[in-house]
C-alpha cells in the first residue's frame, strides 16, 4: 500500500499477475494489451513472462458502442497484432475493469484478425460495476469504487507505473 | 459574414467542404486517424462497425469512377449502408431541383451526402440546406475544391517524407481549372511547406495565384529543380482542343513529366498524380510506372483518408 493514495503498488500487482498467468502459458499463448494502460501492463507482463511470447496492442476506438454519442476518440492509434490470431490462446490485458464494454469491443476487434482458440482476461484492478457478463481470469486487486471515482494508471518518464484515484465530483 | 459552415460552434468538423480555413492541427488529426484506418485495410477482415446503421448517399452529378468507388469502399468498410446515385441520368433530366432531390433522400433516412457536382459551391449549398444531423462531404465541385483528394495527397506525402516544414513541392499542369490543385495548395500551405511551386503555361495559371503562397514557374525544368515531391495534374481533354493550348504533343514537350525532366528533381523525389492519367500528355509511361511514382499508393491511402473523414464527421450525435 502506498501511504499517500491508499492504493496498491502497480508494479507489485503486475508481478502478482505474472505469477498467476505463468502456470497457464501454452505454446500458442499471446498477450494483447488494450490502449493505453493495458498496453503498458501487457508490455511489463511480456518482460516478466518471456519476450518470446507474442505481444500485441488494440485500440478499440473503432469498435466502441458509444461512438454515435461521443464521436471518435481524438487520439486513436493503430492496432498492432503481428501474429496469427487464428487458433491462438489470447490473454487480453487491461488496466482497470469497470463496465466490461471496453473488453467486449476488444473481443469484437480480435475476431476481425482471426478466430482465437480461447480468450482470457487479465486486469490490474477490478473496480466492480459491470454492465455486461464479463469476468476476468487474472486479477491484481479488487477495489470496489462508487461511480464518481476512477482509478487511473500513470507512467512516469522512467516507465514506472503507478495508480491514482480521481474523483469526478471535484 | 456567415460563419464557416463546415465547423460547429466548438470548431469541430461538421461537414468537409473545403480545406481552406482548416488549420494544421485539424489536418494532422484527420491524417492521424487515417493512419489507424490504414491498419484496418491490411487486415483479414477489412471492416469495422463504426458507422453501422448509417445511410450514406453518393450523390454524383458528374461522372467519376475512382472517387466514387473509393468513397463507396470506405463507407462499406465502416459498415455503413451506401447508395450510389448518378443523378445526371435520373431526376435532374426529369426537371427535379437539386434541393428536391436532397430532401427526398433525406426523407429516406440519409445521414450523409457525398456530393460531386460541376458547379462550384454545390456542396456548400446542400450543407446549408440539410437538417442539422446530416453531414456533407464535397467530392469535387466545379473548379473550387476537392478536399478529400487534397487530404489523401498530403497523407501520402507525410507517409513518404514525414516533415512538411522541410519540403520543396511542385504542382505541375493546369492549375487554372483544377479543384485538386486548389485543395492541395491550401493543405500544403496550412501544413507549413516552405517552398511550394506551381508550374505551367501562362494560359493555365490563374491570375494572382501567388497570393495563395506559391511561387510561379513557366519553365518545367526550373520549376521542379531539386524538389522533394512532383504533383502532376490531369490535363482535361477539352483543354487540349481549346484555345488555351496549341496541342497535346506540344504540351507534352514542355510540361510532360519524362525521366529526363524528373532527373532535375531530388533523386528520392516522389511523383504523384490524382488520376486518371493521360499517358504521353502530362506524364510519360516510364515515369508513371517508375520507381519514384506513388500514384497507386495514393489510391490505396484514399480509402483510409475517406474512412477517417467520414467517421470524424459522423460520430458524436447530432449538433
Amino acid at each position: 500500500m502506498s501511504a499517500s493514495t491508499g492504493l496498491p503498488d502497480a508494479e507489485a500487482l503486475i508481478r502478482r499477475l505474472a505469477e498467476a498467468i505463468a502456470d497457464h502459458l501454452t505454446d500458442r499463448t499471446a498477450l494483447v494489451g488494450i490502449h493505453t494502460g493495458g498496453a503498458w501492463v501487457a508490455q511489463k507482463l511480456n518482460a516478466l513472462l518471456g519476450p518470446e511470447i507474442p505481444l500485441g496492442t488494440l485500440d478499440i476506438a473503432f469498435y466502441r458502442d458509444d461512438f454515435s454519442r461521443m464521436g471518435l476518440h481524438p487520439q486513436v492509434r493503430p492496432s498492432h497484432i503481428d501474429f496469427p490470431v487464428e487458433g491462438a490462446h489470447i490473454i487480453l490485458v487491461d488496466d482497470v475493469l469497470y463496465t466490461g464494454r471496453t473488453v467486449r469491443a476488444a473481443m469484437n476487434e480480435l475476431f476481425d484478425f482471426g478466430r482465437p482458440a480461447a480468450i482470457e482476461l487479465a486486469v490490474l484492478i477490478d473496480r466492480g460495476g459491470r454492465e455486461l457478463p464479463i469476468a476476468p481470469q487474472y486479477v491484481g486487486a479488487v477495489i470496489p469504487l462508487p461511480p464518481h471515482q476512477h482509478i487511473q494508471l500513470d507512467r512516469d518518464s522512467q516507465g514506472r507505473l503507478s495508480l491514482s484515484l480521481l474523483d469526478k465530483r471535484h | 459574414m456567415a460563419p464557416n459552415p463546415q465547423l460547429d460552434d466548438t470548431g469541430k468538423l461538421r461537414h468537409l467542404l473545403t480545406i481552406e480555413g482548416l488549420d494544421a492541427a485539424l489536418i494532422h488529426s484527420i491524417l492521424d486517424t487515417a493512419e489507424s484506418f490504414v491498419g484496418v485495410n491490411e487486415r483479414e477482415v477489412k471492416k469495422v462497425p463504426l458507422l453501422r446503421g448509417k445511410a450514406i448517399f453518393n450523390l454524383f452529378f458528374e461522372p467519376s469512377t475512382r472517387t466514387r468507388t473509393t468513397f463507396e469502399i470506405a463507407a462499406k468498410r465502416l459498415s455503413a449502408d451506401v447508395v450510389n446515385l448518378n443523378i445526371g441520368a435520373s431526376s435532374q433530366s426529369k426537371g427535379e431541383t437539386l434541393l428536391d432531390t436532397v430532401d427526398n433522400l433525406a426523407a429516406m433516412g440519409a445521414d450523409m451526402f457525398i456530393v460531386r457536382h460541376a458547379e462550384s459551391g454545390a456542396a456548400h449549398f446542400i450543407a446549408r440546406h440539410v437538417a442539422p444531423h446530416i453531414r456533407v462531404i464535397n467530392a469535387g465541385d466545379g473548379r473550387h475544391a476537392h478536399p478529400t483528394q487534397g487530404l489523401l495527397d498530403v497523407f501520402t506525402i507525410r507517409r513518404y517524407k514525414k516533415d512538411f516544414t522541410r519540403l520543396s513541392i511542385a504542382i505541375v499542369g493546369d492549375i487554372m481549372h483544377s479543384r485538386v490543385a486548389r485543395s492541395e495548395i491550401h493543405a500544403l500551405t496550412a501544413l507549413g511547406v516552405p517552398d511550394l511551386r506551381v508550374v505551367g503555361p501562362r494560359t493555365l495559371l490563374p491570375k494572382g495565384v501567388e497570393e495563395l503562397g506559391v511561387r510561379v514557374y513557366h519553365d518545367m525544368e526550373e520549376g521542379i529543380a531539386d524538389v522533394d515531391v512532383v504533383m502532376m495534374l490531369r490535363l482535361q481533354n477539352e483543354r487540349m482542343r481549346g484555345p488555351l493550348l496549341p496541342s497535346a504533343g506540344e504540351y507534352f514537350k514542355h510540361y510532360g513529366l519524362t525521366p529526363a525532366k524528373l532527373r532535375r528533381a531530388k533523386p528520392d523525389a516522389i511523383v504523384m498524380h490524382p488520376g486518371p492519367m493521360n499517358r504521353g500528355v502530362e506524364i510519360d509511361s516510364a515515369v508513371a510506372d517508375g520507381r519514384q511514382a506513388v500514384i497507386l499508393p495514393q489510391v490505396t491511402y484514399g480509402i483510409a483518408v475517406r474512412m477517417a473523414v467520414m467517421s470524424l464527421l459522423a460520430g458524436g450525435g447530432s449538433a
